[in-house]
């Protein structure tokens, strides 16, 4: 897996906090760097195609958008199922993060974790039960944790040392 | 509050931004709207907090360091106490109030698994209470849009 240059490192700190809104932002960005557009822009191609950067555009609030019902869903798979639990959820559309974790027995048992959003409460149990039906007997046993506070969000960054 | 071109905005824009010398030129075209206008509204989205960013996201795994998912049961006279001590950690990324008996979520993010490992020993003894550390094992990937 490719690690981070040093003008990579550059550039993430410089766009992390988001691009500019003017016509020309990558330009605008590079200028700030010392570097040339072409550069700036050939290193963010390089990023994308090697997943560093997941996407590129608008990250929508959620919750503004009136999506306030954010439910963790959490199942119990056994461990040789994991694969096809895993792709199972994520083939359903609203499944935002899908991730195996540790269970830690006796007090939490589950080990596959599932994001999802709706609108309203019957929409989101809704949803709840289409993964539910998606897993089948590899569901051993499951819960839906939502949000009712966020008590902090300032995202994952890279820090500037 | 958002009108339907607002709403094309953000359906069209979760992903595919150019990589181009005249990006808003492109997408405004493919949209039927102004540069100008496009970054107007886009400015004045982010503005409202209906957007909470515009520019790349970046896969934070591919950074080097390590980060992990961390529930706590805190107790309900205890809560606002423990989030602000557990919030004071610059590590701290996100926390949720979440309703199960263990209703404190929040992922620290670090370095190194040991540095994370220090910050996790910090919380328990700031906040007397044991924290369950979920580090992810592996991730399945999705495509996410919200519509808007």
């Amino acid at each position: 897996m490719r690690q981070l240059d040093d003008l990579d490192r550059r550039i993430v700190l410089a766009t992390q906090e988001g691009l500019p809104l003017v016509p020309q932002p990558w330009h605008q960005v590079a200028a700030g760097l010392g570097i040339a557009p072409a550069l700036l822009m050939e290193r963010v191609r390089a990023m994308q195609a090697d997943g560093i950067i997941r996407r590129i555009g608008a990250v929508p609030n959620h919750y503004a958008l009136g999506y306030r019902h954010n439910g963790m869903t959490v199942w119990d798979v056994a461990d040789q199922d994991i694969e096809a639990a895993g792709a199972a959820l994520t083939a359903l559309p609203f499944v935002s993060h899908c991730y195996q974790r540790p269970r830690r027995l006796p007090h939490w048992p589950y080990s596959l974790f599932a994001m999802i959003h709706a609108r309203d409460e019957a929409t989101a149990a809704g949803l709840v039960d289409r993964l539910a039906a998606a897993l089948g007997p590899m569901n051993r046993g499951h819960r839906v944790l939502y949000s009712t506070r966020i008590l902090k969000k300032t995202g994952l960054r890279l820090g500037g040392s | 509050m958002m009108d339907d071109t607002d709403r094309a905005i953000v359906n069209a824009l979760q992903g595919g931004f150019p990589v181009s010398d005249h990006p808003f030129a492109e997408v405004a075209d493919a949209l039927g709207l102004r540069e100008a206008d496009l970054i107007g509204r886009i400015a004045a989205m982010r503005a409202a907090g209906v957007l909470s960013r515009f520019g790349p996201m970046y896969n934070a795994d591919r950074f080097g360091g390590h980060n992990t998912l961390v529930a706590m049961q805190v107790p309900a006279e205890r809560f606002d106490e423990v989030a602000a001590q557990v919030n004071s950690f610059p590590e701290v990324a996100h926390n949720y109030q979440r309703d199960h008996a263990l209703n404190m979520w929040f992922v620290v993010a670090g370095e190194s698994r040991a540095e994370v490992d220090r910050v996790l020993t910090e919380v328990e003894a700031r906040t007397g209470l044991p924290v369950y550390d979920m580090p992810k094992i592996r991730e399945f990937h999705v495509g996410l849009r919200f519509e808007a």
